[in-house]
């Protein structure tokens, strides 16, 4: 099973369920070793936070997160939540962690010492090394950062509640949120003024200063230099109002609102910035389901193994161990009452040990489809680098593999408006396997989930109406009701006429 | 490179502005849910922790979602493949009646299910004081559980400035200087004037001076340890001592009469259990014990379960004598009245047989109101009548009847109601005792 020799000689480093500090380090430690020596895995620094199962409802509710700003909305997946969890209808996570360096890891009171060593091994290096290292992570988040800007982010949206009522700032952040998912950069980041427009806009400022000289404001101690330099500041900083240019068309919503809404105030141009932020960090996240979880799930399992083929846990431990493990990565058919979508862990648990498996045991087959890594292995480095430079889309149509398909049993089924029936389009065989290939990672392609809206156009010479163009998706129109609901909250955040046009293909 | 923090002392409760939020977002809702919960849950237990389900309206968060019934081409792969090969047709499903989709309900990632969640018994409270119009002070004592009273319970070594018990602290001091030797005022000043008469006499000699540097020494060593023993300690100082007591309470009965002929209908049921709910309320926080008794009558009268009492349905004539003896019946029988504390409420619609009504006044004169602690009586009347009968003096015969009884008995309230908020008026009285108790 692993490559590591085999010794069962060791000590097991706990024998019961009960777990204290002074254990989890030493667990964590045997971890450590192996994850960093054996898997070479980089990772940020750990923070290990043990809380109770009311703090993890807590942490919930705010999308995971140690610190958010107030909103009903999480109220109300608080409520949710601890109703089902009191009720007995789910459990709760058996961890959190955060994307932020050093990263920080929520650990139940509740858990066993099996669960807390798995939850160690998945979390502080299963996760963490998937977020220091993927692409989309190290370009979209900044994760030294981000627990101060959501510090700011509370305390500037509890001080707006204070100053224009809570009303006035949960009205802002509905709409803004309703817009969440049209509010991220996919393809660039924020245009940012180029170095000759900086030195161009300098230099007409400084004409004005020269042209409107007059010797007695040298006379006022500092106020009215001061005053002038602010608003230069301000001016430099953002291309705000209605004046600026809009680049259009733009995919952005919120950005787009927040920078050209004739009727927004400043501090409501602020809350959506916050908004914007937040999507935009989360925003790798949607991409990577599949992957992070598969990563995660991957190292557990890998670690937890090693640990038991070196002795350091018990046949005991192991055995709890593998009980969660595979009703983690359980995968119901499709037929099943608990069939509710492709499970992430368990299409990435399954890709990346049949990875594994081509680099160690190939077969003919793999030869075919894989001739790069099959054979050769080194799949600690394919791993790594696919971890490193994928998403879930082109991960799975680089490396879903036939015997994955077929072990999975998948099949794709095509569902035509206008035609009566679904038409089964490619199965696991021989002639389906590419189809299938392509067609599951299109699905996990952003594109085919979130709608695609862009400002086309903002006419402020006449009635000042905005234009959004929904770029329709294979001809997928979107559902009206929450469409007409959304759009009541961009003519709020707007505050003229929008429309929305969706050309038929 | 790892950092173990312990969390769980920290305080749990972060998403409690989140959820103060929510609710207030969502009153509307949540008030109709619980109202018609009201109807359905027992008098007893009405404010316990609750789930309610609530539609999602006012809760909705919109996002743009991609039709998943309507039109383009939608691909989807599915694991656990049995028997389908390529090139399969499987028939869609039917929706509605063939013909073109419903307009709401159908489209497709619309749907939202009805929002279920656990309401606390505060926040059931507020909801259920709201259209009753109760004056704040009330609400408040009403959710307080126990009521407290500070008694004195000794004396410790800490608390704040205003509570020192001067005579402990003072005594404890006396003590301590006594132990500790302390030179009095008096002691120094007797050596001092031995010092300045030595000085201001002759010349010193040998004798004299050795004398004069024993008792400076003397001083020295008296003021020295003056200081070292100081007047009063921080050890000395004794406060008043106060512990909270739970009030004593005691045992209660509450009596339920209602008329249940054909003529209370559904409205009037409903006014009448909210009029027992607050009773009950009441009551609950001022009594260990408390047990209810429903009677309810036409012709004639038995003791029912609560769900027969407000649920069932009996035909008949209406005699409210014959309730009135069926509870005096069971006071004699079950509740002694030295150990059990009674309270009645009775509702009507304020019809009874003619001549019923001075059999009404006599039992509750001679066999009733010398027993009860209050007394409260409501006639639910719809509102047109409640126009018609705006006097207090005009009414028919039971009214009238039960105002001389008003008169003579000063625990014995009555009122004309209509509406939830004209509830309340009828325990004024009661709660206007309660409050002032516990004032004083």
């Amino acid at each position: 099973m692993s490559a590591a020799p085999i010794n069962r000689a060791n000590e097991p480093l706990f024998s019961g369920a009960e777990w204290d500090f002074a254990l989890l380090k030493r667990v964590y430690g045997a971890i450590e070793e192996m994850a960093l020596n054996d898997l070479k895995l980089d990772v940020y620094p750990n923070q290990i936070e043990i809380i109770s199962s009311e703090q993890m409802l807590d942490a919930y509710s705010a999308h995971g997160m140690p610190l958010m700003y107030h909103h009903w909305s999480f109220g109300k997946i608080f409520a949710r939540e601890e109703t089902s969890y009191q009720k007995g209808w789910s459990g709760l996570a058996y961890e959190i962690v955060i994307n932020a360096n050093p990263c920080i890891a929520y650990l139940m009171e509740e858990n066993t010492m099996t669960m807390q060593a798995l939850v160690m091994a998945h979390a502080c290096f299963g996760h963490n090394h998937f977020f220091k290292n993927n692409y989309l992570f190290r370009q979209w988040t900044n994760s030294e950062a981000i627990l101060d800007y959501l510090a700011f982010a509370k305390r500037y949206v509890s001080a707006a509640e204070e100053k224009y009522g809570a009303e006035q700032v949960e009205a802002v952040l509905d709409s803004a949120h309703a817009i969440m998912e049209q509010g991220v950069f996919r393809y660039r980041r924020p245009p940012r003024p180029s170095r000759a427009q900086r030195e161009e806009r300098l230099r007409k400022r400084q004409q004005y200063e020269e042209e409107s000289f007059n010797d007695i404001w040298r006379t006022l101690p500092g106020t009215a230099r001061d005053m002038s330099a602010d608003a230069a500041l301000v001016d430099e900083d953002e291309n705000v109002g209605p004046q600026a240019p809009m680049n259009l068309p733009e995919e952005n919503l919120i950005y787009f609102l927040e920078k050209h809404s004739p009727s927004l105030k400043n501090w409501q141009r602020e809350i959506l910035r916050i908004v914007r932020n937040v999507a935009q960090y989360f925003y790798p996240q949607i991409q990577t389901k599949v992957m992070n979880e598969g990563c995660a799930t991957f190292v557990h399992h890998y670690l937890m193994n090693a640990l038991y083929d070196r002795g350091h846990i018990t046949e005991g431990s192991i055995l709890e161990f593998l009980h969660s493990h595979s009703s983690v990565v359980f995968q119901p058919g499709y037929d099943d009452s608990r069939y509710s979508g492709i499970n992430p862990y368990a299409l990435g648990f399954a890709m990346m040990t049949d990875i594994k498996r081509i680099s160690e045991e190939p077969t003919d087959e793999d030869r075919e489809w894989f001739p790069e890594i099959a054979g050769k292995g080194n799949w600690r480095d394919v791993l790594k680098h696919a971890w490193a430079n994928y998403r879930d889309e082109s991960f799975i149509q680089q490396f879903l593999s036939p015997k994955v398909m077929r072990d999975l049993k998948l099949f794709a089924v095509r569902d035509k408006a206008d035609d009566p029936v679904y038409t089964v389009a490619a199965i696991h065989n021989e002639p389906g396997y590419r189809r299938l290939r392509t067609t599951l990672a299109r699905l996990y392609d952003v594109a085919t989930h979130q709608p695609d809206i862009q400002v086309v156009g903002a006419n402020l010479a006449g009635d000042r109406t905005l234009t959004l163009r929904h770029n329709r998706y294979r001809g997928i129109p979107l559902a009206p009701n929450s469409r007409d609901a959304v759009l009541k909250h961009v003519r709020k955040l707007w505050g003229y006429e929008v429309t929305l046009e969706e050309p038929e293909a | 490179m790892s950092n173990f923090i312990d969390r769980r002392l920290n305080p749990k409760g972060k998403s409690l502005a989140n959820r103060q939020r929510f609710i207030r977002r969502a009153r509307a809702e949540i008030k109709e849910a619980v109202q018609k919960s009201l109807k359905d849950r027992t008098v007893s237990d009405f404010a316990k922790d609750q789930k309610i389900s609530i539609p999602t309206k006012s809760t909705k968060e919109p996002h743009f979602r991609h039709d998943q019934g309507a039109g383009g081409e939608h691909d989807r792969v599915l694991p656990g493949n049995k028997d389908f090969v390529e090139g399969d047709q499987i028939k869609k499903p039917r929706q509605g009646d063939g013909q073109g989709r419903g307009k709401d309900a159908a489209s497709g990632g619309d749907f939202e299910d009805d929002f279920t969640f656990t309401l606390s018994q505060d926040e059931i409270l507020d909801i259920f004081f709201e259209d009753l119009e109760l004056p704040n002070l009330i609400k408040t004592s009403l959710k307080e559980i126990k009521t407290f009273s500070w008694r004195r319970a000794g004396f410790t070594t800490s608390g704040s400035p205003n509570q020192i018990n001067l005579v402990r602290t003072m005594r404890n001091s006396f003590g301590r200087r006594l132990a500790m030797k302390r030179p009095s005022e008096a002691e120094i000043e007797h050596s001092r004037q031995k010092l300045a008469q030595l000085k201001c006499g002759a010349t010193p000699n040998a004798e004299n001076r050795e004398v004069i540097a024993e008792l400076e020494e003397e001083i020295a060593r008296l003021e020295h340890k003056r200081r070292w023993v100081p007047f009063l300690d921080p050890v000395d100082v004794r406060y008043n001592a106060f512990a909270q007591q739970p009030i004593p309470t005691s045992q209660a009965v509450m009596f339920c009469l209602m008329d249940v002929s054909g003529s209370m209908g559904e409205r009037e049921k409903d006014l009448a259990k909210r009029f027992f709910m607050l009773l009950h309320l009441f009551l609950k926080r001022r009594y260990e014990r408390l047990d209810i008794v429903f009677i309810r009558h036409t012709h004639d009268a038995q003791e029912v379960d609560e769900h027969t009492f407000f649920y069932s349905r009996q035909s008949g004539g209406t005699i409210v004598s014959t309730a009135l003896e069926e509870m005096k019946k069971i006071v004699t029988e079950r509740y002694a009245t030295g150990e059990w504390n009674i309270y009645a409420a009775q509702a009507s619609d304020g019809y009874t047989q003619t001549g019923d009504a001075s059999r009404c006044v006599d039992l509750l004169n001679q066999d009733i109101m010398p027993v009860c602690q209050y007394y409260a009586y409501i006639e639910i009347l719809d509102e047109r009548e409640m126009e018609v009968f705006s006097s207090e003096e005009s009414g028919a015969e039971l009214w009238r009847a039960y105002r001389t009884v008003a008169k003579a008995w000063s625990n014995f309230a009555t009122k004309r109601i209509a509406k939830p908020q004209d509830i309340f008026p009828v325990f004024r009285e009661l709660f206007s005792k309660d409050a002032a108790e516990a004032k004083t």
